[in-house]
């Protein structure tokens, strides 16, 4: 019977079908941070627990971590050393492999996986970390959890599961000119709801999804969790097999049978369908406080909850393109690879930030990122633009009661999640690509970026 | 963490918003360490206080109002608890007192932490919960059932989740039953998939850790 690539991955996995009809499912790798694995790493040792198998448990310090240079332990956030210290030593207890703070490898956990090549086509791998899914670019069954059943995943090496149905989201056509795979995931929210993956796991396929590079896939894949599906993945092909080949806990190749039956098979059937036209799509900017709430930058804020609108400080009716901004970020695990670095900086290349701007931050998603681009002068792009040029972690992302934007401000930001107060008590984000952020940030207010395309 | 006290009864306070996140439920910054305790001041921080530094309280927020403050049953729009996978969020609500919780829907990483802290997840559709708010509800996971002004709705739960709230069973307790299941599919699984399990990395960099 034809099969889809997760039913493939999930009836690999199954140790034992549980009483009551969830399934044991046997987890490959565990990857963990420092802001909730410590929390799962300290339950485990207090109840005398450990992981069952701690070479296939990695850890990282990316989410509190100061990104000033110089950087040592010490986090702007009050009280944050000790989610650095306590995860550092319980690593070492439990023989855990750390990507520590001023270690080269270190970086944005989503962004390190595939770096490494410790996440893998067919593996299940799990982190206590929403943003997980965004491995599922490689083809890899992996989702985010929470810290108990993180403890789960490593003393059990296994979770217990009732089974999701199986969508597939088809971008058909090819993508136009400054339209890019944060846009393709936006768009697809936008239209079906923040909750209209729920239950589903989301496989993405078409044209414009094959044509996007890995690092577009992970954007996409990113934003699956802001759908509220299980995970989203992507089928591997050439580009992912290459990307991996010969990365440090990656095979040299991938050229075994195993690794080309990773796709659904032809007539495989799903539990629902959904078609876009990539062709259609437009750069989109969120409005409001949900990733539901985003519209194409030429459009005006349609009307949405009051609540909403009485946070974002924008009427129904508004046209979205020109409303003034006071900060620009380009960070997070969703769009702070070196694909994305590169858009931008072909956006700000020789142009500067407008003067209204009071903040402008680039967060590289690893030091590897960051290495690469400085490299190619990316980082000199970038800082004559005005931007800061920092090292790698979560950053503002979210506020976490360190680092801040300015009271009131409103950020055009390249990250996942436009929540009330995520980006700080007060603080209006709205989310978009990085060559959005890059155009707006020059513009001084939400701006398409179609118009700064060289 | 205990068993769900059952039945609970209990006052259903309504937070009839969609798409409330874990960012509201607590934000990042009142997670102050990586202990399971003390996260019950900072739930719904940004909402339920005027200043989340002097914890003045907005009067306005539900569970501010004297018919609210000890209610052990929340009820909610739409993909409650989306965002961040933070588990605080249901330690938070747990050690507030919320028991259940009862929406149109849960985002999954949520309403598994929700299983997990014996905190009951009930999806009902909108327009019941529309007349759950406010009023006394009795809730019998035993039965699956809710009762509130002699009307009474049923609901859904997988067997296993009502086993562990009804009983306080522990996950990792009942999945170590199956050891010897998990051990021979590891061996049998080595030999399918070596490249799973050989894990020496290629020469890399040596770790340095930062200067204090």
């Amino acid at each position: 019977m034809a099969r889809t690539l997760f039913d493939k991955i999930w009836d690999a996995h199954r140790v034992a079908s549980l009483p009551g009809g969830a399934d044991l499912i046997a987890i490959d790798r565990v990857f963990l941070h420092e802001r909730t694995g410590a929390a799962a790493l300290r339950h485990m040792a207090e109840l005398g627990r450990r992981p069952i198998d701690p070479a296939r448990v990695f850890a990282v310090m990316d989410h509190i971590v100061d990104t000033r240079a110089g950087r040592g332990d010490g986090t702007l956030m009050p009280g944050g050393e000790g989610f650095i210290t306590e995860t550092r030593a319980a690593c070492r207890a439990a023989g855990i492999t750390l990507f520590d703070v001023n270690d080269p490898r270190q970086g944005i956990v989503h962004v390190i996986s595939p770096e490494q090549g410790i996440v893998l086509p067919g593996l299940t791998l799990v982190a206590p970390d929403s943003h997980t899914c965004t491995q599922g670019a490689f083809g890899a069954l992996a989702w985010g959890i929470g810290s108990s059943e993180a403890e789960h995943a490593m003393v059990t090496g296994t979770l217990r599961l009732a089974r999701p149905r199986a969508m597939r989201v088809r971008f058909a056509g090819t993508l136009p000119a400054g339209v890019t795979a944060k846009d393709m995931v936006l768009a697809l929210i936008a239209a079906h709801g923040a909750a209209g993956g729920a239950g589903h796991v989301v496989e993405f396929a078409g044209d414009a999804v094959r044509a996007l590079d890995m690092e577009g896939r992970m954007t996409l894949c990113n934003m699956a969790t802001e759908f509220s599906a299980m995970t989203g993945l992507i089928a591997p092909d050439d580009k992912a097999f290459a990307y991996l080949a010969g990365r440090p806990y990656a095979p040299d190749d991938f050229a075994a049978p195993y690794w080309q039956g990773l796709k659904s098979d032809r007539g495989a059937r799903f539990d629902a369908e959904i078609t876009i036209d990539a062709a259609r799509l437009a750069p989109m900017v969120s409005w409001g406080t949900s990733p539901e709430h985003s519209i194409p930058v030429t459009a005006r804020v349609p009307q949405g909850p009051a609540r909403a609108h009485d946070y974002i400080g924008l009427a129904p009716g508004t046209p979205l393109a020109g409303t003034p901004v006071d900060a620009a970020f380009i960070g997070s695990c969703t769009n702070a690879r070196l694909a994305d670095l590169r858009r931008a900086a072909a956006i700000l290349k020789g142009r500067r930030i407008a003067p209204r701007i009071k903040k402008a931050l680039v967060v590289p998603g690893s030091m590897a990122v960051r290495r690469a681009a400085e490299a190619e002068g990316l980082d000199k792009i970038f800082t004559a633009a005005g931007f800061e040029w920092r090292l790698s972690g979560c950053s503002l992302c979210f506020y976490a009661g360190g680092e801040s934007f300015a009271q009131g401000s409103r950020v055009i930001s390249s990250t996942n999640r436009n929540f009330e107060g995520r980006q700080g008590p007060g603080i209006r984000t709205h989310i978009a690509s990085p060559e959005t952020v890059a155009a707006s940030a020059i513009a001084g207010a939400i701006a398409d970026p179609r118009d700064y395309l060289a | 963490m205990s068993a769900f006290p059952q039945p609970l009864t209990s006052i259903a306070a309504p937070l009839l918003t969609d798409n409330v996140d874990t960012d509201t439920i607590i934000p990042s910054r009142e997670m102050k360490s990586t202990a399971r305790t003390g996260l019950a001041a900072g739930l719904f921080a940004p909402w339920r206080y005027r200043d989340a530094d002097t914890r003045a309280e907005n009067p306005d927020f539900v569970l501010n109002q004297p018919a609210y403050r000890r209610a052990a049953i929340l009820v909610a729009g739409r993909n409650f608890g989306c965002g961040s996978s933070r588990e605080h969020a249901v330690w938070a609500l747990a050690e507030h007192g919320i028991r259940a919780i009862i929406a149109e829907s849960f985002a999954p990483i949520f309403r598994a932490n929700c299983i997990r802290n014996f905190l009951l997840p009930i999806t009902l559709d909108r327009a019941a919960i529309a007349t759950l708010a406010g009023k006394e509800v009795t809730i019998d996971l035993a039965r699956l059932t809710l009762t509130s002004g002699g009307v009474e709705h049923r609901f859904a739960l997988e067997p296993e989740a009502q086993e562990m709230l009804l009983h306080g069973l522990d996950a990792i307790d009942l999945t170590l039953q199956h050891a010897p299941a998990i051990t021979a599919w590891l061996a049998q699984d080595r030999s399918l998939r070596p490249w799973v399990y050989e894990l020496a990395p290629r020469p890399l960099p040596a770790t340095t850790e930062p200067a204090r």
